[in-house]
């Protein structure tokens, strides 16, 4: 219980203190910072271990046997290469880990786009132009691809397309803005909601 | 060879054995897939430490130099997290266990100092939309308006402004039941229209277009024509 | 001596922040409460869970960190108490490092309102690294990414895990975001495996996921403290975000009041000059 007080008294401290950057740059919110910093480094390395090495590499050593045990080894050496970029000498080798990552990444993103993504969203415009709506969306959809994807100056048909294209992507931001706005308020919202709420007791 | 070439080879292979698998799941394909992605998965946990190095040598050095309170509260909390972080997954075979010491870090210094930094951001976009949200286009004066009616129809005072509104119209139009105008909520359907209509065209059009320019990268990465992560 | 329009063009920023702060507080602080209104993107979310059979399996993944917590957090103890109060089995799992824990803390909080027990009603995964890979990974089978729990625990040793092995057994799954992953799962889980999918976003993440509605490769979309708000109107359990919304209404209001105010003034300037 005890500790439950001290930890609130702890956290609106660092919470007070990353609040005074509002009023000027000062040595709380640096040191805040720093806290940071240094702990979420370090809880990542808890995480590696305790959701990566230990359950993937070293439970799985201990666990399995006969060929499977030793084909292990092999993500293990790659995982350790990767460390030797931590030596300019030997920062090369890291290349190796590296490309294999990158290919997967590259192999698994080449095929998501095109089913996950392209197919069904060009499959999703193809609409019957029977409704306003309908019709505003395969035109928006084209339009934003026309300013956006042609590099070539516009003149006709294509100018008022791209004209077109930039009123529907102002629009878009505008949204997206109006809801960036409602998010960060959010989080204002939750900060404050702790210390009106956990550290002063002010409400229920 | 072995340092450039060898790369461009993983690669390649990595790359093409994922787009196969995709169209023939079956052995040997489906069963190497597995195993690739499983090692990804384990690869890209040390990547994560790479960081690390970077961080306390630099730390490391600034301190050498000379007495640096920062740098020592960075790596003071850095090992402090570990200590507490190795000690929880002794004593509680996992340090994430809710009464852990290292929980207890977490729930006191990461989730204040985390939220408390992306909070101070309100700040900065209420003064930002103060400063520099002009009507000085045609454009500007669009997004303006699109923000403001998504801002006014994706909250509860939306439709309080609006039966006020509402109120006015059926004042000077006594014709027109206020009742009935009060219902509309037309904020927050206009916000509804713009979100599923004009924003999602514009949206997917631009998602589109970074589709194909994610899928052209991905083919150059695997044919070895983009290659500047092994030059990097 | 400036006048009047010359001081509205040009308020401190430390005025602008203490009328934030203000606008924020005593809403709260006087515990205002205003009537939500519920989306049909929030709707069809709350049916699609609403719909499942008791026994049911929905898997929740904790895209988020303490970063986004105001927002997310809210969702996801309204989604979790919907399951519980319907006997909806639940697995947790993260492919935020920082947030996982988060995860713990709610389930935690519901599983005691409604008197749940850790491997019968629900697990906790944990976390792995590399999440594209894991998504299509646990397409095939689950335990090849978490053959135990996040505490080390075999998952064969909970009965309801034992018939779950990839996507087929999982009736829902519920991405909770505040990035780039819900695509992810869209993409990977939803495109190649089938998997319905409820994605519940931050404010900033929501937009973008609207053309994946529209083209029902997502069956609902929670977004931001909105969201959250509407989700515990229909599940009946006011929480932080109903809490919070008349504050989210004011500062709306104040920045719009800004804008305009920033706006006169700089159009009476712009003439003079």
């Amino acid at each position: 219980m005890i500790l439950n007080i001290i930890g609130t008294w702890l956290a609106a401290t660092l919470t007070l203190a990353i609040f005074s950057f509002l009023y000027k740059d000062n040595p709380f919110y640096k040191l805040a910072e720093h806290i940071y910093v240094g702990v979420s480094a370090g809880f990542w390395v808890i995480y590696v271990w305790s959701f990566d090495i230990k359950p993937m590499l070293i439970d799985r050593f201990i666990t399995t046997t006969g060929v499977e045990k030793w084909i292990l080894l092999i993500p293990a050496i790659l995982g350790i290469l990767m460390l030797t970029r931590w030596f300019p000498k030997t920062a090369w080798i890291s290349r190796i880990p590296l490309s294999f990552t990158i290919g997967i990444g590259a192999g698994l993103g080449v095929t998501a786009s095109i089913q996950g993504f392209l197919i069904p969203q060009i499959g999703a415009t193809l609409l019957p132009l029977t409704t306003i709506n309908n019709i505003l969306l395969v035109i928006g959809v084209i339009s934003t691809i026309i300013y956006f994807y042609f590099s070539k100056e516009f003149k006709g048909t294509w100018k008022f397309f791209s004209r077109l294209g930039i009123i529907f992507i102002m629009v878009a931001f505008g949204a997206s803005f109006g809801y960036t706005v409602m998010a960060r308020i959010s989080l204002l919202i939750g900060r404050i909601y702790f210390l009106l709420h956990n550290f002063l007791h002010i409400i229920p | 060879m072995i340092r450039s070439q060898l790369p461009l080879i993983i690669t390649f292979f990595t790359g093409m054995l994922l787009i196969i698998t995709f169209f023939i799941p079956h052995k040997p394909f489906g069963d190497l897939e597995q195993r690739f992605l499983i090692w990804y998965s384990i690869i890209s946990g040390f990547t994560v430490l790479l960081g690390l190095d970077s961080l306390v040598r630099y730390h490391l050095t600034k301190l050498k130099r000379e007495f640096n309170i920062h740098s020592l509260i960075l790596l003071f909390s850095l090992f402090l997290t570990l200590i507490l972080g190795f000690y929880s997954w002794f004593k509680f075979k996992t340090p994430f266990a809710l009464n852990s010491p290292f929980m207890y870090l977490y729930t006191y210094v990461i989730i204040p100092l985390q939220a408390t930094m992306f909070a101070l951001l309100a700040f900065f976009i209420a003064s930002a939309a103060y400063r520099a949200f002009r009507a000085r286009t045609f454009e500007a004066t669009l997004l303006l308006i699109a923000a403001t009616i998504v801002m006014l129809g994706r909250v509860p005072i939306g439709s309080y402004i609006w039966k006020g509104i509402a109120y006015l119209i059926s004042s000077i139009f006594p014709k027109i039941p206020y009742e009935e105008l009060a219902k509309k909520e037309i904020f927050a359907l206009i916000s509804d229209w713009i979100m599923n209509v004009p924003q999602n065209a514009a949206k997917r059009g631009i998602f589109i277009g970074t589709a194909l320019g994610g899928i052209a990268m991905s083919i150059r990465i695997i044919l070895g024509i983009e290659r500047t992560y092994i030059t990097k | 001596m400036k006048d009047i329009w010359t001081k509205l063009a040009t308020i401190d920023r430390r005025i602008i922040y203490l009328l934030v702060f203000l606008v924020v507080s005593l809403p709260m602080i006087f515990r205002m409460i205003m009537p939500i209104r519920v989306s049909s993107e929030v709707k069809m979310a709350f049916s699609e869970i609403d719909n499942l059979k008791p026994g049911s399996i929905v898997m929740i993944s904790i895209d988020y960190d303490a970063a986004s917590e105001p927002e997310l957090q809210p969702m996801l103890i309204g989604i979790l108490r919907h399951c519980f109060s319907k006997d909806i089995k639940v697995i947790l799992l993260g492919q935020w490092a920082l947030g996982l824990p988060l995860g713990e803390i709610a389930l935690n909080q519901v599983a005691k309102e409604y008197n749940k027990r850790y491997g019968e009603d629900y697990v906790n995964l944990g976390y792995r690294p590399g999440y594209t890979a894991l998504m299509v990974g646990i397409g095939k089978e689950i335990r090849d990414f978490f053959p135990t729990d996040y505490k080390g625990i075999p998952i064969d040793s909970f009965p309801f895990m034992r018939k779950v092995r990839n996507y087929q057994q999982i009736d829902i799954l519920v991405g909770l975001e505040a990035g780039a992953t819900g695509d992810a799962w869209v993409q990977f889980a939803g495109a190649r495996f089938n998997q319905k999918i409820i994605l519940g976003t931050t404010g900033v993440v929501a937009p973008d996921m609207f053309p994946y509605l529209q083209a029902k490769q997502i069956v609902g979309l929670i977004g931001g403290l909105q969201g959250a708000a509407e989700y515990e109107t229909l599940v009946r359990k006011a929480g932080s975000a109903i809490l919070g919304m008349p504050a989210q209404s004011f500062v709306h209001l104040l920045i719009i009041i800004f804008i305009i105010i920033g706006n006169i003034g700089y159009f009476i300037l712009r003439k003079r000059k």
